[in-house]
């Protein structure tokens, strides 16, 4: 029996999107000038709320190490750039980089529930979700079942969520969605409000696996499903767009979707992350020009 | 009597208390953008412009010159030469001598290339462009970047397109031209209507006499200065700049075979009086209260979109603007909350700034005239709803503004306030909000917002209104007619229809 609420959902009372539209809003706030301070504040927020990940199958314990080191210290012998928000592995590496993270303030996100296509059976999700959280982590992303979803079970979807929402106890879960499989954004709609209903901490677009994955438009829709949520329950739901995220110009326009449809309270590593694996030297690159005037070579930047 | 004021007085703590403690968004500095203005170095503004005729900038007969000013600082910009009656007499003459030996003898083809050669100037000059109709008519530079000068150089390369092929365009006629057209321009989009006025009568072999409007004849004046450098013969193209007495003067003149006029429906109805029995060609596109009609089934938040870029995109200064919504009753609270969230992001301030989505109102008069109309809104027991944006100390500027409980028989919702001022009315049924949205003396544009299909196709086809946009507004294409139903005037600007107005056919 779950200990967690879930509010009820109706999918006949999600609003409908119209693509045209929705498209051409987001792409018009792609046009916001930033620059100069409001590009070096963007910069080292965006980087605060960086979800530093690597999901491959040959990720090793040397990998992890490395880019927990970036994630305490993303640029070398400058504090004044910060942490990042977390780091993101598959479940078997948590230790590791529990470890490598101990009292820097940067939190361990695992993904679960058999990631990246999450067709394996619920107790498994659920035992997935439970050692990963007893390994350390602090953060579950977790995947749908696009196949339930897109067959109209949208109870399956549900209790699934809600029953690793249980599984996960203190963690904060992370509900992926992977748009670039649902196609529409009527679908992407709906899927968010869904998994808002069933427990989500956070909603997040994409494993990374699957493109297109976070669009300006997808994230706009879900930001505008996040925000008529917390008008309606005074919850404040947040908002992953992870996959496909590689320069600062794409981060800072997803920072600017962010300021314009939910406002002050959402520009927060604890509300906003941008779950991505190279994005983070764009952005020192960037954050270096702005602050010098010149671009430097790339070798100025580790690679991890 | 006391207990009822106190009871009054409780519901009020109740009502506030609730509102306190509702769920809000706050739309403040935590992540400011810093100031993105565009760089106005590289445009060039002459201290003083005389009227330019048969491809000379020459000083006016009337001796007499006018300052024109930026609307967003009240600096003067320039000193401009007020067309007399001689001025236009001589220009209409240069006109008709550049018809009669040049332009109407030419080949087609070859008009079609000097049109092109013009087109593509102003595609080389867009930055230029944008930076100084926004100088001088206030509108942000988003706008006249992205929505003024692509549409007026996109005019010119439509209509070089048609010069040579006219006859296509009209089957089983001889086409030939007119003659001299005497076009009068309004001041919300002074390139565009200038483009939208002269391509089509170029390419159709008539030649010019263009009076741009008394507070933004700056862009008008630059395009004439690329005609002279595009080599166009002298006489296709005449600028006489002026007010309304210099515009009458145009209409008046017996050698003007046609007459174009975009602005008022009031000076619309003088102009068709003043020509009546004359014999001259007449096309008017005259005022607007447009209806975007929402339904309970539309995309709400893209809807809402809609309904923004129909009443604030260039202030509300729109003859097409969304000025009236008609939203069904099941949705309104949710609609109008969305609107009320949607006006505190929208950023007013310097139209020069890359990030202004609202800029300067064009003139002193026309911020008078909204301040009226808004003020007779709110006497009239509408309420209003305004964004709290912070109004720069110099310059004219008005901030959105949108009133709700408005019934159909208020001011705010039967006159055009040509501002950033939409009115707000609820409906009940399909048939009720057809009937609403036509009941007005206009007929120029209509939005009709609805995710099912087959509504769009039935309330599309009931609207008496020249453009219906279903899903999205203000959408422009030169291939499109634009025109208006009933005072919204006659005649269409674009297109194959477009053509129409400004050829004999036989």
């Amino acid at each position: 029996m779950s200990t967690v609420p879930s509010l009820p959902f109706d999918p006949a009372s999600v609003p409908h999107v119209d693509q045209v539209g929705v498209e051409e809003r987001a792409s018009g706030l792609g046009k916001r000038s930033i620059k100069k301070e409001a590009k070096k504040a963007g910069i080292r927020l965006a980087i605060s709320m960086i979800d530093l990940t690597t999901l491959e199958g040959k990720d090793s314990e040397g990998k992890v190490r490395q880019l927990c080191r970036k994630a305490i210290q993303p640029m070398p012998g400058d504090p004044s750039v910060p942490h990042v928000a977390a780091v993101c592995v598959y479940p078997n590496l948590v230790p590791v980089a529990k470890d490598a993270l101990a009292g820097s303030g940067v939190k361990v996100a695992s993904v679960s529930t058999g990631f990246p296509a999450g067709l394996v059976p619920l107790p498994v999700k659920i035992e997935d979700t439970r050692r990963a959280v007893a390994m350390g982590a602090d953060e579950i992303d977790m995947v749908i079942d696009r196949g339930a979803f897109l067959s109209g079970d949208y109870a399956k979807v549900s209790s699934e969520i809600l029953a690793v929402k249980d599984a996960c106890g203190d963690a904060h879960l992370k509900v992926i969605l992977e748009t670039g499989e649902l196609e529409t954004y009527d679908n992407v709609r709906k899927a968010s409000h869904l998994a808002m209903a069933a427990g989500a901490d956070f909603i997040k677009t994409s494993t990374g696996k699957v493109a297109p994955a976070a669009t300006p438009a997808v994230v706009l829709v879900m930001l505008e499903a996040i925000r008529d949520f917390y008008l309606d329950t005074g919850k404040r739901i947040g908002m992953k767009p992870a996959g496909g995220i590689k320069t600062s110009k794409q981060a800072l326009h997803l920072l600017v979707l962010v300021k314009e449809t939910l406002g002050d309270a959402w520009l927060t590593p604890d509300l906003f992350r941008l779950g991505a694996s190279t994005l983070t030297n764009d952005l020192l690159m960037q954050l270096t020009k702005e602050m010098t005037g010149s671009y430097q070579n790339e070798d100025y930047f580790t690679k991890d | 009597m006391s207990t009822i004021v106190e009871e009054k007085t409780g519901k009020r703590q109740a009502a506030e208390k609730f509102e306190s403690e509702r769920p809000r968004l706050e739309f403040g500095g935590a992540w400011e953008y810093s100031p993105a203005p565009e760089s106005k170095d590289h445009v060039r503004i002459e201290k003083r412009y005389g009227v330019f005729i048969g491809g000379k900038f020459v000083p006016p007969k009337s001796k007499k010159y006018f300052e024109t000013i930026n609307p967003a600082t009240e600096e003067v910009l320039s000193e401009v030469a007020e067309g007399g009656a001689e001025d236009v007499d001589a220009a209409v003459r240069a006109a008709e001598e550049a018809h009669r030996k040049r332009w109407s003898k030419l080949a087609p083809a070859e008009r079609g290339k000097y049109i092109y050669r013009i087109a593509r100037m102003i595609q080389e000059k867009s930055r230029e462009l944008a930076v100084l109709e926004s100088m001088n008519g206030g509108k942000p530079i988003k706008e006249s970047r992205d929505v003024d000068v692509p549409l007026a150089l996109a005019h010119f390369f439509y209509h070089a397109g048609w010069a040579d092929k006219l006859e296509y365009a009209f089957p089983r006629h001889t086409v030939s031209s007119i003659g001299v057209c005497g076009q009068i321009i309004p001041w919300n989009f002074p390139l565009l209507m200038a483009a939208w006025k002269i391509a089509p009568a170029l390419a159709c072999g008539n030649t010019v006499v263009l009076k741009p409007a008394e507070t933004t004849p700056l862009t008008s004046l630059a395009l004439a200065k690329i005609c002279q450098e595009a080599d166009l013969p002298p006489g296709v193209v005449n600028i006489v700049p002026g007010a309304g007495e210099t515009g009458a003067h145009v209409v008046n003149h017996p050698r003007v075979r046609k007459v174009a006029f975009t602005g008022s429906t009031e000076v619309g109805k003088i102009i068709q009086r003043a020509i009546a029995g004359t014999g001259k060609r007449l096309t008017l596109e005259l005022g607007g209260k447009a209806a975007n009609i929402l339904f309970e089934d539309a995309p709400l938040d893209q809807a809402v979109e809609g309904i923004i870029n129909g009443i604030y995109f260039n202030q509300g200064h729109v003859c097409c603007a969304g000025s009236r919504l008609l939203v069904q009753e099941s949705v309104a609270e949710r609609v109008l909350g969305k609107l009320e969230r949607r006006i505190a992001t929208l950023r007013l301030g310097d139209p020069l700034d890359k990030n202004t989505d609202v800029g300067a109102i064009n003139s002193k008069m026309q911020l008078e005239k909204i301040r009226e109309l808004v003020a007779c809104g709110v006497e009239e027991g509408a309420e209003i709803h305004q964004s709290s944006c912070a109004i720069p100390a110099r310059g004219f500027f008005f901030p959105p503004t949108f009133f709700t409980g408005v019934a159909q028989s208020h001011r705010i919702a039967r006159e055009e306030i040509f501002g950033p001022v939409l009115a707000v009315m609820t409906f009940r049924t399909p048939e009720e909000a057809v009937e609403k949205a036509n009941n007005i003396p206009y007929g120029l544009s209509a939005g009709v917002w609805t995710d099912k299909g087959s509504k769009i196709f039935k309330i599309t086809s009931k609207m008496k209104a020249g453009v219906v946009w279903a899903n999205t507004f203000n959408k422009f294409d030169p291939s499109s007619p634009f025109g208006g139903y009933k005072e919204s005037g006659f005649g269409r600007e674009g297109g194959v229809h477009g053509l129409r107005a400004y050829v004999e056919l036989s």
